[in-house]
């Protein structure tokens, strides 16, 4: 591929590039600054894969860590938090592996069932579904949705649809191939998509039935099981 | 265009990564699938609940562990 020169005035560089450098000259707090630009990020990628709040936040701190002390290593032809982000999936499937030792932990693992790659539920939602939960209560449905999901298909939605990462970044991220990529986010998409099919489905009218009503099931206990991949 | 092959072509019109002349035809196929309609919104919509809702916040201190952890480390090398 060719490596496509920016053209002053055409091309403006990232704001991060004037950051990196002004920490390589000595600037602590260049770094900070980059630590709070990315901090948030960097921890809801690490608790989704490690699914455990302790470890998730030693992940940030060893991979901003270990991002200050590489950062001679940081060639600058990839995005500082792409580059960062890769870091915090290494650092967390290594979490992961000491976790469940002697077991192997892989981003390939789980991903050869086909439930949800066929649409079932075709009934429509309410509109703003979400509406009819309150946050905390949305909340835990959203994570123990997500939970759900394969491990290989869970990475690629999050660094994807919810981190912004472009499919390219994603699969240089994770190592895999764009089509592999792909593959897994449509998977991942309509999955999540059928689970959460089941919390937000439009109220059926009639015997007096409001939208705010929820029936037994449609409610979660306070404190969810993480469903055991 | 049949479901099936709408289905493939599901993220990149999502993503709007698919020509004019594609497009046009995953349309026209919304246009008359009432199921394909239902998969195709309730998808975005998924996408984007997960995008705007905050679902892990970030844990008080963790920030203040931080910095103190970095400025541990860089004693030796940085001003």
């Amino acid at each position: 591929m060719a490596i496509i020169q920016p053209v002053a005035g055409e091309l403006e560089p990232h704001p991060d590039v004037a950051l990196v450098e002004r920490v390589r000259a000595g600037d602590v707090a260049a770094y900070d600054a980059l630590v709070r630009k990315y901090e948030r990020q960097i921890f809801r990628i690490s608790q989704h894969i490690t699914q455990n709040r302790e470890d998730a936040e030693d992940v940030v701190q060893d991979a901003f860590l270990k991002a200050y002390e590489k950062l001679d290593q940081f060639q600058g032809n990839s995005k500082f938090y792409t580059w960062l982000v890769r870091i915090a999936v290494n650092e967390s499937l290594m979490r992961l592996r000491k976790r469940r030792t002697g077991k192997m932990v892989s981003i390939d693992e789980d991903i050869t069932t086909d439930e949800g790659s066929v649409p079932r539920d075709l009934a429509d939602w309410a509109p703003d579904p979400e509406q009819n939960y309150g946050q905390a209560e949305l909340a835990e449905i959203l994570r123990k949705t997500i939970q759900g999901l394969p491990q290989g298909f869970r990475i690629v939605f999050v660094l994807r649809d919810v981190e912004g990462l472009s499919t390219e970044e994603t699969a240089e991220t994770l190592g895999l191939s764009i089509p592999a990529v792909k593959s897994r986010l449509l998977r991942a998409r309509l999955q999540l998509r059928e689970r959460l099919s089941r919390y937000f489905h439009r109220r059926k009218t009639g015997k007096g039935a409001s939208s705010k009503e929820k029936s037994p099931e449609e409610t979660i206990p306070a404190k969810a099981g993480v469903e055991k991949q | 265009m049949t479901c099936k092959e709408f289905l493939a072509l599901l993220d990149d019109l999502i993503d709007d990564t698919v020509s004019a002349e594609t497009r046009a035809e995953l349309e026209g196929h919304l246009g008359r699938c009432g199921h394909c309609e239902v998969v195709f919104n309730t998808t975005r919509k998924t996408i984007e609940i997960y995008r705007s809702h905050e679902i892990y916040e970030l844990p008080t201190g963790l920030r203040d562990r931080l910095h103190a952890a970095i400025m541990a480390r860089c004693k030796k090398g940085c001003s």
